[in-house]
């Protein structure tokens, strides 16, 4: 029996938010947020020992803890990783840290509860994640949404509480069919196990029906177009923390749902419907870079965008099926896996660390709208240096990590069909469009009022998070490849599963 | 084994009850405590009674009118811890209101009494017997608050239609009667499979007897009088009310369509089919219009039965545990939903209003967090009980091919979801109204935070109880 690391990677936070929830009394703040900081910290020097126990080379699933759970149906407390939901719960780890960080000064109603919200939030997040068997990954999935729903309603803007009602029921609808498809699938294969749904031989009907049911599912949670709408309310109304982890993770738990549970189960039907999905995936690409072209809330273009940016998941994840049709060797087609998987991990610290600059201004002039601002960079010279730098990354500048996916997808796209790269690629024409029309208003220019002349530069708290996610966007952006290798033998692996036929 | 040793919890109950009524007549009000202990510990011989009787194999006695099983045996405790948990969360509201009579034990144990012979009912006698027992001890309750106008207008529209039911019950029974020449239930199932099929006459017998079921139920169309009487009883009673006769339902369902009326199956499985789909859509869609919460509760506790209802509609062995199964943890959730009303009533006060929940994580987080328990577990997000009993309901419909049903339950607790978020929203998101503190007595709170505990533990551990109920039945 080795360390039950992945139990402590989902338990510490849990119990860590219980603790936070008993000590800290709205009069003992100070102390809530310091064990909410040393939980999370903790949390994370846990999750590089993960990275350290990792090997790489196999698609093998690593780490397993495995007892009884529910009998009666099979049910397993089963964990583990793979390249797939290894760097995730890193990601995960990663961000809770400096979303504690990010409240520090600003957070004062009930701070107790709102730290132990993201700390509950993060353990139910890393245990969808680490879940190998399909009851207890919908259990996490479901319970998740909680703390979420609490985060948006009790600290967020004006409109929290449709944003949070609205957020909560998308993805609770999104969430049912698939409790459907995963129990039909029980009673055909007898017990939970992802890795026996895997196996499990279905027919064509069968394969779509379940496709579909999961479809719901993670295509509300991913946004795709048209369950989107769903995300710029939640994420204009959500505090800066929420924004964050919504958009850093919750969105990737939809595309980590295609390639766990849609693409190995239900392979035949992925590939019919591949057009289906590509449709989609590029009406978010092309589409929604267009509306957030126009939007005036900084936030709500960051949602759009990362509508977006999510969309290229998705095409990485479907566009192998087009590829394998002209090539049967595949050549290509584990370049876009690696690229969907990439943007994810790169969206989540991208669009976190927008999220925080929007937050960042939000917090001295209590707008978000664009127009309130212009010639930021007058007053805030460090922050508007560290702004332009993720806006860049998000509008894929090479040498960050917003460039290594979307140039991995739209380079396997080719392989598939001139055209679907085409329109693509027109991301790198519109996304870099709304993003530098962003930073042009609001941050070059002069200074257009007195609130924006009365700002002050950040401190070095604010530096430091955003420093640090700096650092990570170049990391990942100059050498994706410790990533890419991590991620390597499983992504293989998957190809090779989605390629048999399970007819 | 003698018989009367089987019925030794009825019996032990029956004199416990008579006994509890003499002492009462002779206490003064200042010592209405007594009747109070008294009654618990009626309840805890008969816990005892209910354990030493409890038998591996179903046995049939007093001439096949009377049945002790394992799950007869499981539902009869699960009903003494649910009276035992009502009146725990009584007292204190009873004492403040007035309304501290030792009626109120004696007629909720007799309701009890009923629900017993209900379960261990074996023949068509048996079970009107229990089922008026309870009905009558019901009727009197919802009127015990004798100065509250919507009280009497609660009980007698109670009384008049579950008259109506249960003459339409009868009538079923008579049918069914003049049919197979027994009332007794194996009888019943073996004399209803004739060569020619059944018989007409006996599918029109059971039409009135699934009526009956389900206005006893409340499904829809039947559930005109639940919402009333949940609303203008004394909120003790509709804890009662809304949890203890549920596990009566079940077993009237279980033991009359499953034991007597099996062979029917195919006949009774569409018209469940019906009333659980009307449950679904009218229970949540109305549920979302309500103000006070106990109607509220009302409308949900009509949903819920539909997805009880789902368990027999799979008619599977799978799907009577599911329907067990949810029965079980639902009177839970029920008793923990209403008991909060009581937590934060206090004299002449009711907090029955949705707008009374408005701010109360402001007030007491401790409580807020509990009601938010046991909301999320009505709703059937994981990892509250609430989300097992929907999926092991789920689950035997699936296995019977009965999908799309499952389809229509799943997107149905979604638009139930709305309704109990709101209870959610209005603690945590809303400013309160009322910054009264919370005054209920120590007793009271313990019980309530124990019984919200279980709807989580039961929910993170939801091996037990489920094992149970197969092993049971």
């Amino acid at each position: 029996m080795t360390f039950p690391l992945l139990s402590l990677l989902v338990w510490l936070p849990i119990a860590g938010g219980i603790a936070v929830l008993a000590l800290g009394s709205d009069e003992r703040a100070a102390l809530a947020k310091q064990t909410a900081l040393g939980v999370s910290i903790v949390t994370f020097v846990a999750s590089l020992a993960l990275v350290l126990q990792f090997a790489t080379g196999t698609a093998e699933m690593q780490l397993v803890e495995r007892l009884p759970w529910i009998e009666r149906f099979g049910a397993w407390y089963h964990f583990g990783v793979d390249g797939i939901s290894m760097p995730l719960i890193v990601l995960t780890a990663f961000l809770t840290p400096l979303v504690v960080l990010a409240g520090w000064q600003v957070i004062e109603k009930r701070p107790a509860q709102y730290y132990a919200a993201f700390l509950l939030l993060e353990g139910l997040m890393i245990g969808v994640f680490a879940a190998q068997d399909a009851l207890l990954f919908y259990v996490f999935w479901e319970a998740m949404l909680v703390p979420m729903f609490l985060i948006i309603g009790v600290w967020g803007g004006a409109r929290r509480i449709y944003a949070t009602v609205k957020f909560f029921l998308y993805t609770f609808f999104g969430s049912v069919f698939m409790l459907v498809a995963l129990i039909y699938m029980y009673i055909q294969s007898g017990d939970f196990s992802i890795a026996g749904f895997h196996a499990l031989p279905l027919g064509m009907t069968e394969q779509t029906l379940i496709f579909l049911a999961f479809l719901i599912a993670f295509a509300v949670k991913v946004p795709m177009w048209p369950v989107h709408t769903w995300l710029p309310d939640a994420h204009v109304e959500a505090p800066t923390g929420g924004s964050v982890i919504l958009a850093a993770i919750l969105l990737k738990m939809g595309g980590y749902g295609f390639v766990r549970f849609s693409l190995p189960i239900a392979p035949d039907a992925s590939e019919s419907l591949s057009w289906l999905m590509i449709a989609l995936s590029l009406i978010a690409i092309v589409y929604i870079a267009l509306v957030a072209l126009v939007q005036q809330d900084m936030k709500k273009l960051i949602a759009y965008s990362s509508i977006a940016h999510m969309g290229f998941v998705t095409l990485g994840f479907f566009v192998v099926f087009r590829i394998f049709q002209n090539a049967p060797d595949g050549a290509g087609a584990a370049l876009a896996f690696q690229g969907g998987m990439v943007q994810m991990i790169s969206h989540g610290l991208i669009s976190g660390a927008l999220f925080l600059c929007v937050g960042v201004m939000y917090d001295r002039l209590h707008s978000r709208e664009i127009g309130a601002y212009g010639g930021v960079v007058n007053t805030m010279p460090k922050f508007a240096a560290l702004a332009v730098f993720f806006a860049l990354a998000n509008a894929g500048l090479p040498g960050t990590s917003g460039f290594v996916g979307e140039f991995f997808v739209i380079l396997a796209s080719f392989q598939a069909d001139f055209w679907l790269a085409f329109l693509a690629a027109t991301t790198l024409v519109l996304g870099a469009a709304y993003t530098l029309w962003l930073v042009k208003r609001v941050i070059f220019g002069d200074v257009a009022n007195e609130g924006v002349a009365s700002l002050t530069d950040i401190g070095a708290r604010e530096l430091a998070i955003l420093g640090i996610l700096a650092l990570a966007v170049l990391a990942l952006g100059v050498w994706p490849a410790p990533l890419v290798s991590a991620m390597d033998a499983t992504l293989t692996g998957l190809l090779e599963q989605i390629a048999q036929s399970k007819l | 084994m003698n018989q009367y040793w089987l019925a030794a919890p009825e019996i032990f109950l029956a004199g416990a009850i008579c006994a509890v009524l003499l002492v009462d007549v002779f206490l003064r009000p200042e010592q209405r405590q007594i009747t109070y202990l008294l009654a618990m510990l009626a309840l805890i011989g008969a816990a005892l009674a209910s354990i030493m009787a409890i038998v591996q194999q179903p046995v049939v006695t007093f001439s096949g009118s009377f049945v002790m099983d394992p799950a007869g045996g499981a539902l009869k405790l699960i009903a003494y811890l649910l009276v035992a948990l009502v009146f725990l969360y009584s007292r204190n509201y009873l004492e403040e209101h007035d309304l501290f009579k030792g009626e109120f034990f004696v007629l909720a144990l007799f309701g009890l009494l009923g629900i017993m012979v209900m379960i261990s009912a074996h023949s068509m006698l048996t079970m009107y017997l229990g089922l008026e027992l309870l009905s009558l001890s019901l009727y009197a309750l919802v009127a015990f608050n004798r100065d509250s106008a919507l009280a009497a207008e609660s009980a007698m529209k109670y009384f008049v239609l579950g008259a109506i039911a249960s003459g339409t019950l009868l009538y079923g029974i008579s049918l069914l009667y003049g049919v197979t020449g027994t009332i007794e239930f194996s009888a019943l199932a073996a004399g209803l499979v004739t060569d020619a099929g059944i018989s007409l006459p006996a599918v029109l017998g059971l039409v009135f007897i699934v009526v009956g079921v389900a206005f006893k139920f409340g499904a829809v169309p039947f559930h005109m009088w639940l919402p009333d009487v949940y609303e203008g009883s004394p909120t003790p009673v509709t804890l009662y009310i809304g949890s203890v006769p549920k596990i009566a339902a079940f077993a009237l369902t279980w033991r009359v369509l499953v034991e007597a009326l099996g062979p029917m199956q195919a006949s009774w499985q569409g018209m469940l089919i019906v009333l659980c789909v009307l449950s679904l859509l009218i229970g949540n869609i109305v549920a979302i219009a309500q103000t006070n919460l106990k109607r509220m509760l009302a409308y949900s506790t009509i949903s819920h039965v539909g997805f009880i209802l789902m368990g027999f509609i799979a008619g599977t062995e799978e799907g009577i545990e599911a329907a067990m199964y949810y029965t079980m943890t639902y009177v839970l959730m029920a008793a923990a939903a209403f008991g909060m009303i009581i937590v934060l009533s206090r004299r002449g006060y009711e907090a029955e209003r949705l707008e009374d929940f408005k701010g109360l994580s402001q007030r007491s987080l401790w409580f807020a967090l509990m009601m938010t328990l046991i909301m999320l577990s009505m709703a059937g997000v994981p990892p509250l009980v609430g989300f097992f009993a929907k999926f092991t309901v789920l689950n035997a419909l699936v296995t019977a091919s009965q999908t799309w049903l499952a389809v229509f339950g799943v997107v149905m607790a979604v638009v139930g979801a709305y309704y109990y978020l709101r209870v959610v929203w209005y603690m945590f998101f809303e400013d309160a109204t009322d910054r009264a503190p919370l005054s209920s007595a120590l007793d009271l709170r313990l019980v309530m935070s124990v019984n919200c505990l279980l709807l989580l533990g039961l929910g993170v551990f939801p091996g037990f109880l489920l094992d149970l109920c197969a092993r049971v039945l």
